[in-house]
């Protein structure tokens, strides 16, 4: 994934507002004359917790860092940084995979819970893919907010990108056939296809969406070849039970971590990653076009725990 | 997940063994677990360890109310705690004594301002009021026309087109509203982030020209500990009056609005609860309270549960369970009382055999739609059928859907779930002597 490359310096810049915010405070925990007791791992456990990994991840990596210093692998608490840094990188090797686009067309598939971002992901990601001398579609399948479809068209417009799209409230099967159709019938490179925002705990949306992808599986097999779930920041441990059921109702190739240009860490993903082994694909660190990324865990971890 | 925590504190108080008073020590471990139930909930860590510290001071030397178990007391404390830092009986905003009253939105992107403004218009007109929408959002691609959309289906004039800067739409509407008698006056305002400097300065800048007498923090009710930084900075450049917690229909615990609250003191005025217009209702801090803990709100559910259920049906049942006798139209009481007690996920697990109802596959607990017409389908059987299902062949099946209105795979299921429960029963009749019914004691 060329086209997403060598930003990482933007990535961090965008991702460099968490990392402060958090600093400031390990600098106090670990500071390295400082007794490893437990008020330490209780301000350790905190921090995580913070950066949304949830009570039962933050006690787990607190539990494992106690057993490091029982068997006299750390001594000091400034190694403890380093500790959980470990972690959390070794939690999120695996997350990182590009996507997955060499396929003509490629079809990816756009969902997740209302407001998560997925409009303007689908805009960006379109954005990328043609900024990269890709030939692309739009499918606006979001047929039930108002003026959803409005909102993909004007994207299209000011990225250079057709839009396909139907009067709104048509049914969303119908939009995506047409759009699979068009896109095979174009010869385009990848078609991205925009889905109403549902929540997870609506079983009769979920289903609209499995069969959304059995439309699409039908007319081009092996497609989609991404079944994005778009999700912001900000969620909370609610997150792990939206990407599960998601998971659960057509099988995620990986998520989408928009809005992290703000104070919020994303932490839920560590969950994720860890129990659905679900990858992270994308992160969008601005309303940029070009602020989409790929994600990298390195990165990601410095934002969530920073070297000192 | 419904009553996890009181089945957890309950194991705790049984191994301790501690009965008739809280003390420091068989309350440490409970509020141990209390704890993570807020932090799963998203409630600020340093909400929570504030919270602890409040409920602990209370809880210590209580005698615990002889109709409750201690794990019972325990959650009571912590539920009328939390009810009280939620805001006691709820928040309602006050019309301005000379019209409009101006309501301004305000929050980060996707927390559902421009569905919330129209769901706001139409909650004042069934109040018999005639609101103005404001579309002051310039910066979302077509934010604009969806509130226009949204206005033209509940017959509410909205004004703000493009070209107009956001100060100027509410400046405009606020003269509009005056001129034309339209209150509450409705301003939607652009997503933003609450580290952004400038557009939060615009944000101020409207408040400052335009005086909104409420400005309405919209808050996403899956926020996770994130939500004191964005109340907080918020409240600090712009002023915010109260919260509207939106997208509560999913299963989020909604913690965040406890941290809201702590941080900013500011109270919740109303929830979102679905996408559609209608779907706001005033914020009742109760509800809230036992959904953070994730929970049937403890006292008032066994309320529910001992007006619902019948105790002699309930006894009744326990006669023919010991008898193998559960028939369809046992089966179809059960589902009644189920319906009878509201909210399904909420008053499963109170119910005799609801945990079974729950544990059984999706299709009976998905949707209430589904006990309908389980209702339905039974409601078509001959009393010999419902007596003895087994009779019940093709043709009957047939037969049934037709009357129900439902299909032979309907029938088909709902005989499955009826077998799989009365298998379940039957496993059940071994324990017989420990069985005891889930109606509360007292």
């Amino acid at each position: 994934m060329t086209f997403l490359s060598g930003l990482r310096d933007r990535l961090r810049e965008g991702l460099k507002r968490s990392q402060e915010h958090l600093a400031s405070g390990l600098a106090a925990v670990l500071a390295p004359e400082r007794p490893i007791d437990d008020a330490l791992y209780e301000e350790l456990e905190e921090l995580l917790l913070a950066a949304d990994l949830g009570a039962t991840l933050a006690a787990d990596f607190t539990n494992r860092a106690r057993e490091e210093v029982m068997f006299g692998t750390v001594t000091r608490a400034d190694q403890l940084r380093p500790l959980f840094r470990r972690f959390l990188a070794d939690t999120l090797q695996p997350a990182a995979q590009p996507l997955d686009l060499d396929h003509r067309p490629a079809v990816v598939l756009m969902l997740g819970v209302n407001g998560a971002g997925k409009t303007t992901t689908a805009a960006k990601l379109a954005a990328a893919l043609s900024g990269s001398g890709k030939r692309v579609l739009l499918a606006a399948a979001d047929t039930f907010r108002a003026a959803a479809i409005e909102q993909l068209q004007r994207w299209g417009e000011r990225i250079d990108v057709p839009v396909i799209h139907q009067a709104a409230g048509s049914d969303p099967a119908a939009v995506v056939f047409d759009a699979v159709k068009a896109a095979t019938a174009r010869g385009v490179d990848a078609l991205i296809v925009d889905t109403a925002g549902r929540l997870h705990t609506k079983a009769n949306l979920m289903s609209e969406l499995a069969k959304l992808k059995r439309v699409i599986e039908r007319q081009l097999p092996g497609a989609p070849h991404e079944s994005l779930m778009v999700m912001d920041a900000p969620t909370g441990q609610n997150g792990f039970a939206q990407a599960r059921v998601f998971h659960e109702t057509i099988g995620l190739s990986g998520v989408v971590l928009t809005k992290l240009d703000g104070t919020a860490k994303g932490g839920i993903v560590v969950r994720i990653v860890r129990e659905l082994k679900v990858p992270v694909k994308l992160i969008g660190v601005g309303e940029r076009v070009d602020d989409l990324q790929t994600f990298d865990a390195e990165t990601f971890v410095d934002a969530l725990l920073p070297v000192q | 997940m419904l009553d996890s925590l009181s089945t957890r504190l309950q194991s705790i108080f049984d191994r301790l063994g501690g009965r008739g008073r809280l003390t420091e020590e068989n309350i440490q471990e409970a509020l141990r677990e209390v704890r993570v139930a807020l932090l799963e909930a998203d409630v600020n860590f340093k909400v929570v360890r504030a919270f602890i510290d409040r409920v602990r001071e209370k809880a210590v030397g209580q005698d615990v109310l002889r109709s409750l178990t201690p794990a019972q007391h325990v959650v009571k404390v912590v539920h009328d705690e939390l009810v009280e830092l939620l805001g006691g009986s709820g928040h309602r905003l006050t019309p301005a004594p000379h019209p409009p009253t101006v309501i301004m939105l305000i929050g980060l992107q996707g927390s559902g301002k421009t569905t919330t403004a129209a769901k706001l218009a139409r909650w004042y007109t069934k109040q018999g009021q005639h609101p103005l929408l404001a579309a002051a959002d310039t910066n979302r691609p077509a934010a604009q026309d969806q509130l226009q959309t949204l206005g033209g289906e509940l017959g509410v004039p909205v004004v703000g087109g493009p070209g107009q800067t956001p100060l100027a739409i509410c400046r405009q509407a606020r003269e509009d509203a005056a001129a034309r008698g339209l209150t509450p006056l409705i301003l939607d305002t652009a997503g933003r982030l609450h580290i952004d400097e400038a557009l939060l300065a615009e944000l101020a800048a409207i408040r400052k020209e335009v005086l909104p007498h409420h400005v309405l923090l919209v808050l996403d009710a899956m926020t996770g500990q994130d939500a004191v930084t964005v109340a907080d900075r918020f409240n600090k450049a712009v002023g915010v009056d109260a919260v509207i917690l939106t997208k509560l229909d999913g299963d989020a615990r909604g913690g965040a609005a406890l941290s809201v609250r702590s941080v900013t003191g500011r109270p919740i005025a109303f929830a979102g609860i679905g996408e559609k217009t209608d779907a706001l209702e005033p914020f009742h801090p109760d509800r809230l309270a036992s959904r953070i803990l994730g929970m049937g709100d403890v006292l008032s559910l066994v309320e529910r549960a001992q007006e619902g259920v019948d105790q002699t049906k309930a006894e009744e049942l326990v006669r023919k369970l010991r008898e193998d006798a559960f028939t369809l139209d046992d089966f179809r009481d059960q589902l009644r009382q189920v319906r009878q007690l509201g909210p399904l996920d909420q008053v499963l697990g109170m119910l005799p055999f609801g945990k079974m109802l729950r544990a059984a596959p999706k299709d009976l607990t998905a949707e209430s739609t589904d006990l309908g017409r389980f209702e339905a389908i039974i409601g078509s059987m001959t009393p010999d059928e419902r007596r003895s299902p087994e009779v019940i062949n093709g043709s009957r099946r047939a037969r049934i859907a037709r009357g129900s209105g439902t299909t032979v795979q309907d029938v088909n299921r709902l005989l499955k779930q009826y077998a799989q429960m009365r298998k379940m029963l039957k496993q059940l009749k071994g324990m017989e002597g420990k069985l005891r019914l889930p109606i509360p004691r007292g």
